[in-house]
């Protein structure tokens, strides 16, 4: 963020607390006693530890002090019952057959159908309105895997969040259609928001779930997201996070995976333009036979930071965790990577494999890799690699041989780099666009309200040009 | 085609070659054999472009252009194509789009528009054919995954495609088996026209069983040390590079 946007010294940590106690009813309404019992407990976890600083050991290298230095405004109103989401959004991907649930400023957008139960028996509704009309679904999952006490930016989400996507699959069920949930914020002010979600997936239950961000204003934001996802035994999810978000918005994207016996997850988050972005993937294999492939793409230019903080908790024996995470760093822009791998005991014949590899195109640009592997089992494979470097000489060699200029030359090796990771993405639509989208992110021609995979329809004009310097390579 | 006078190259200070003179003409197919160490694809590696050398002295003139001043691109656009002895990976590039991104940069440094999507095609099929491969290349990454052989098969099929005036192969042989080799052989036979030029850097006379090239070199520290016709291959073949050292 620019230092020309700092306007005062500004005590939010005080300023939330204040508007916790002086409208508790108003961010309590929908709440059961379960609900509220989690919210007040929370509360005093985040006025006790405050927002995180340099000092913790997994905030060292990512500083949220300027992101905190603004007026924020927070608890937005409820949009309108009105609301016509499809005239602000359109998806353009070719052929992307989405079920398309939308929120508003944290708010479940269809004010009209709050619940919406499927023939199959699949729920997706408000968060707030499951609270009441799920009690038992709430009360087994809610607040069972997000952690209040090591993370107290989750805690301000647990304590002040009102509303979110709440998904339920029950047994047995596979959703053909993939799932894409888009978080909007449409604020004239700056905005502070808590949104959080609750997935659930029963047995032998499986799901493609695509979560983007997207705004369509370019105010300062502050967007403080929890996803709670739970996937029962033999059930399988494959997510996805897509990040391209302007340089005043901070996005604090914290996901916990709770995973049974004989279950597979595969999660991949790409943040291609942001301010500053954290994204937290903590993983529990709480039973045998489980897979969890995590994977990241980064590629941040100017004065932007991203931060991937990955925790795999081996809690089983017999479980496979793959970690793959990538990054170009150009300009200023700083990366951290904290790779923690936890075998417990019990945990015998565990497979682990992390890599973490960046390419740095600037002197200034910079990133903290850190692998962190707890291992108290004894029958356990676990590896970990990282790696920071330039473009390699002999393949921009080889490339130019071929009468490549040196210039395409780099974004192709940039591209063959990145190319991992967008492998990973098995859904073929989706695979096509983050790739086109990669290759007009390195060639600088990607903006940012060209989001993720929709298109803000509206503000054509407000179009923000990201660059990475192919010239200063 | 090709004029190398007195060229001296060091690099870090260490001098690797000593004032090479070659001439090579249309039409013709050299080979240049040694040892290892003594400068073979140093000498590749310059002549294509390959930054990271001092040339302290003598010149490359290429077409009545003196090409020491062009970029490693620029030769290539003027028809120079070098085969790796160890050709790079791409994930995520197909052999497709990365050749027809180096047809269309070549066309636009002459001048002409970029090759229509039909005749791209075309032109694939038609030099899969030439050269009897039978792999499905286009939609595979450039090397990813590649045995050693499919490799070298590759930069063959990158050469025809691209229609080089003078191509250089860096121990295109080194690492083949037999049917591999033949498949090299073959296609650098075939693609031989009266006006280009071959330049077969190897190590082993073998592939010159196959390749019959007009004229051989030895080079030794830096040097030619002898040039003669195809039989220069065999009698090194016979006597080994010890012969060399105690003649020179």
């Amino acid at each position: 963020m620019e230092a020309g946007t700092i306007t005062t010294l500004y005590d939010l940590k005080e300023y939330l607390t204040g508007v916790f106690a002086a409208r508790q009813q108003e961010i309590s309404s929908n709440d059961t006693p379960f609900v509220a019992a989690k919210r007040a407990e929370a509360f005093k976890l985040f006025s006790k530890a405050g927002f995180p600083h340099a000092a913790l050991e997994k905030w060292r290298g990512t500083d949220l002090s300027r992101a905190l230095n603004h007026e924020y405004h927070t608890l937005p109103e409820l949009p309108s019952a009105e609301l016509d989401i499809d005239k602000i959004f359109k998806c353009d991907v070719p052929h992307f057959e989405t079920l398309l649930v939308t929120q508003l400023n944290g708010w479940y957008a269809d004010r009209k159908n709050l619940i919406k139960v499927y023939p199959n028996g699949m729920i997706i509704g408000s968060l707030a309105a499951a609270f009441s009309k799920y009690p038992e679904l709430i009360s087994e999952h809610y607040g069972k895997y997000a952690d209040d006490k090591a993370e107290s930016l989750t805690a301000l989400n647990t304590a002040m969040s009102q509303d979110g996507i709440f998904i339920y699959i029950p047994d047995n069920v596979t959703v053909e259609q993939n799932l894409q949930t888009v978080n909007i914020t449409d604020f004239k002010q700056n905005l502070f928001l808590n949104t959080r979600n609750l997935v659930i997936l029963g047995e032998n239950s499986h799901l493609r779930l695509v979560q983007c961000d997207d705004s369509i204003n370019h105010d300062v934001t502050f967007i403080n997201s929890v996803t709670e996802v739970k996937i029962g035994k033999n059930s399988s999810l494959d997510h996805y996070k897509l990040q391209n978000k302007d340089d005043h918005t901070t996005l604090i994207n914290s996901m916990y995976f709770h995973q049974d016996e004989g279950s597979s997850l595969s999660t991949n988050a790409i943040s291609l333009n942001g301010g500053l972005i954290r994204n937290l993937s903590h993983v529990t294999m709480s039973g045998r036979h489980s897979t969890a492939d995590v994977y990241g793409l980064y590629l941040m230019d100017r004065y932007q930071h991203v931060d991937n903080q990955v925790y795999i908790n081996h809690a089983a024996p017999e479980c496979i965790s793959r970690e793959l995470f990538k990054g170009v760093l150009d300009d200023h822009a700083s990366g951290v990577f904290n790779g923690h791998i936890k075998v417990h005991r019990d945990a015998q014949q565990t497979n682990a494999f992390q890599t973490n590899r960046n390419i740095l195109l600037s002197d200034k640009a910079s990133i903290d890799t850190k692998p962190f592997l707890e291992i108290y089992a004894d029958d356990v494979k676990c590896s970990h690699g990282a790696t920071i470097g330039q473009l390699d000489a002999e393949a921009l060699f080889y490339i130019r041989s071929r009468g490549i200029s040196e210039s395409n030359a780099k974004i192709l090796l940039m591209y063959a780099f990145a190319a991992d990771v967008i492998n990973k993405i098995s859904i073929p639509e989706l695979r096509q666009r983050m790739d086109d989208m990669v290759k007009k992110r390195l060639r600088g021609e990607l903006s940012q309200c060209e989001q993720c995979v929709l298109n803000c329809s509206t503000h054509e004009h407000n179009k923000v040009e990201f660059k990475i310097d192919i010239a200063k390579i | 085609m090709l004029s190398i006078r007195n060229l001296k190259v060091s690099i870090k200070g260490k001098q690797i070659l000593n004032g090479i003179n070659l001439e090579v003409k249309a039409g013709e197919v050299h080979a240049i054999m040694g040892p290892n160490g003594t400068g073979k694809s140093t000498l590749a590696y310059i002549i294509a472009g390959r930054d990271g050398y001092e040339i302290t002295e003598g010149e490359i003139i290429f077409k009545g252009k003196n090409i020491l001043e062009l970029s490693a691109e620029e030769r290539a656009c003027e028809g120079m194509f070098l085969g790796f002895q160890y050709p790079v990976e791409i994930p995520g590039v197909s052999i497709t789009n990365f050749l027809r991104t180096a047809i269309n940069e070549q066309r636009k440094y002459k001048g002409l528009d970029p090759v229509p999507a039909v005749e791209f095609m075309a032109r694939m099929e038609e030099k899969k054919q030439l050269l009897e491969l039978q792999e499905k290349l286009a939609n595979r990454s450039v090397n990813e995954g590649f045995s050693g052989g499919e490799k070298k098969k590759n930069e063959i099929f990158q050469m025809a495609m691209l229609e080089p005036s003078l191509a250089i192969l860096d121990e295109t042989d080194s690492g083949l088996d037999i049917d591999a080799l033949r498949i090299v052989a073959t296609g650098v036979n075939k693609l031989r026209r009266p006006d280009n030029a071959t330049i077969v850097i190897t190590h082993y006379q073998r592939l010159l069983e196959y390749i019959i090239p007009d004229v051989v070199h030895v080079l030794f520290d830096g040097r030619i040390v002898k040039s003669g016709g195809k039989e220069l291959a065999l009698l090194l073949e016979e006597k080994g590079y010890e012969w060399i050292r105690s003649e020179s």
